[in-house]
């Protein structure tokens, strides 16, 4: 119900080939390596478009299951600055969520096709929301920290090569950088506040420590890396990289407030490269694989309003009354 | 005098403070994104509302900051209807609620224009244009809905039917309603019930759907003099969940 997708014939019956046109390809890879944007009407390799389809959607996903956790606190939030602040932000995730995946059907998959996939376990969404928010200072850490991982993400991401996603991209890194700044003060307060405060606050960053290290991917010395992915700029950095620079500009505005992360490993070496202790690969692959703490809580949300809503949809589809009054 | 303003921009500020909380409760489930969207930013505007009144009370009537107000007052200290206190159910009543109560925050804001008490009549000049949306969009899915499927359709009438009574309690008048009618503050309940029952009547009627029949017995009052139904205390407990966790002057 939520529109049109834009894949030709000729591209959905190209879709379960693997062999491309030579000449096609080599124009697209030159096109790319100009710096130019691919547009939706474009050609495009198949494979290109199965990836970006699987990274926009899986980004999707995150946004509107991020706003899960947090949205339980909306209702909690300790004054009017703060539960205006949270409901706005929350909003945006899923005002984020709802322009990637229109992006994503620009490459030929419909919102509908995607959310069924979410609930089947067919696509991912990120790891981080799958760990519950259990006090207020969570919310603060979610903010500042997890809403700055995003950030380094997507802002080095919005350089890609697929219009309709960067300029997504764009738009988010803009509202982001306001989460960022509510996160923080957040923190902020927490961290200057009474002997409770601040040791929720402890608390949280202790828990949110290795959910974060995880946020940006396996290291690149176990990740199976494509230099096709780079060459069509559909990645364009490595996981470590962006891990690196998340902890070079985070981990000194923590400390800075005289709170700590746990890992006594952690510091920044001469050559500006930041050593930690190898956070448990294993968790981070049983998480995934959906025995994380709350991915089935997540999932039955999902599923719980997609089955509330269905009747609603229905009754939108079919319309009795031509009702075609401008609103304003 | 201040009593009876008091009085009117409490139960002002508690109805959109309840509604906004509530509104705000759809963030994330929605039947579909544009709803959680749609939720949230009225959500927001209600709560928003809450906080500009308390300011009024605070600024000009003596009474504690916006904060204290919301986050710090006993459950019978309340002057919200029991409408607004209601869970937010499935999406039939929460859009029929909303329906029902921002017709009656239209009417009532556009009536405060022409108060004498000044605070009030220049903030409802710009509430009045964010609740004209808020109308717009209810009055847009009643009619969808009502005119969709069998399913929406029996789904709104029954919902419009449970919340009639509760929504004529929005009109429950306080001891100075002649007080603030002859000072020209407000124009009162009566006047205002008058005129919303003219607005949706054909809305509804619109939407294929009955108006449900009044028993003056079973309208749900209460809520203006601090009687309330079961679901505010919890409400408020959840609120104020953070701040009662910690010392007082705790800031956050």
């Amino acid at each position: 119900m939520y529109g049109s997708t834009n894949l030709s014939e000729e591209d959905a019956k190209r879709m379960n080939s693997t062999v491309e046109d030579p000449e096609k390809l080599e124009a697209f890879e030159s096109r790319i390596a100009r710096g130019e944007k691919i547009e939706p009407q474009d050609w495009m390799p198949i494979e290109y478009r199965k990836q970006l389809i699987r990274m926009i959607e899986q980004h999707a996903h995150s946004e509107i299951v991020g706003a899960l956790p947090e949205g339980t606190w909306i209702t909690r939030a300790p004054n009017f600055r703060r539960k205006l602040a949270l409901i706005a932000k929350v909003q945006d995730e899923i005002g984020h969520g709802q322009l990637l995946y229109s992006a994503a059907e620009t490459l030929g998959k419909t919102r509908e096709e995607m959310l069924n996939d979410l609930l089947n376990g067919k696509s991912k969404y990120s790891n981080v929301f799958n760990y519950p928010a259990k006090t207020w200072a969570d919310i603060a850490v979610i903010g500042f920290l997890v809403d700055g991982a995003a950030i380094v993400n997507q802002v080095i991401n919005s350089k890609g090569s697929y219009g309709p996603y960067c300029r997504a991209l764009e738009r988010i890194c803009y509202e982001e950088s306001f989460h960022l700044k509510q996160g923080h003060d957040n923190v902020v307060y927490l961290a200057t506040g009474t002997k409770h405060q601040r040791a929720i606050l402890q608390d949280a960053i202790n828990r949110w420590y290795v959910p974060l290290l995880h946020f940006f991917g396996p290291p690149d010395k176990l990740s199976a890396h494509s230099e096709k992915l780079m060459k069509w700029k559909v990645k364009l950095a490595s996981n470590d990289d962006m891990r690196n620079q998340f902890l070079d500009q985070y981990v000194p505005k923590i400390w800075e407030l005289d709170i700590t992360f746990p890992d006594p490993n952690l510091k920044k070496n001469n050559d500006g490269i930041w050593e930690f202790s190898d956070p448990d690969w294993n968790e981070f692959k049983r998480v995934i694989n959906g025995a994380g703490p709350c991915n089935a809580e997540r999932i039955a949300v999902r599923k719980f309003a997609e089955e509330a809503g269905r009747w609603v949809r229905a009754a939108l589809m079919n319309p009795t009354e031509k009702y075609v009054a401008p609103l304003a | 005098m201040s009593n009876a303003l008091k009085d009117l921009l409490f139960k002002m500020a508690d109805d959109a403070l309840i509604i906004g909380h509530r509104n705000s409760e759809w963030t994330g489930i929605g039947p579909m994104l544009e709803e959680d969207l749609a939720f949230s930013s009225m959500a927001q505007d209600k709560i928003g509302h809450a906080q500009a009144l308390y300011k009024i009370l605070n600024d000009v009537l003596g009474e504690a900051d916006a904060d204290t107000l919301a986050f710090k007052r006993e459950e019978k200290n309340f002057k919200c209807c029991q409408l607004v206190e209601q869970p937010i159910g499935e999406y039939d009543f929460s859009i029929v609620r909303q329906f029902l109560f921002d017709h009656a925050e239209l009417i009532r804001y556009d009536m405060l224009t022409q108060s004498s008490f000044q605070p009030l009549a220049q903030l409802a000049k710009k509430v009045k244009g964010e609740i004209k949306y808020h109308v717009m969009h209810a009055d847009t899915f009643v009619k969808l809905l009502g005119n969709g499927t069998e399913e929406s359709k029996a789904r709104l009438q029954t919902s419009l039917n449970y919340a009639w009574h509760l929504a004529l309690g929005i009109f429950e008048k306080s001891e100075f309603e002649n007080d603030l009618i002859s000072e020209n503050i407000f124009a009162g309940e009566e006047e205002l019930k008058k005129r919303w029952l003219q607005k949706i009547i054909p809305i509804i009627e619109a939407a294929s759907l009955k108006i449900p029949a009044t028993d003056e017995s079973k309208i749900v009052y209460g809520g203006r003099k601090g009687f309330h139904s079961e679901y505010l205390k919890p409400l408020l407990d959840e609120m104020c969940e953070v701040v009662r966790s910690d010392e007082a002057t705790a800031e956050w």
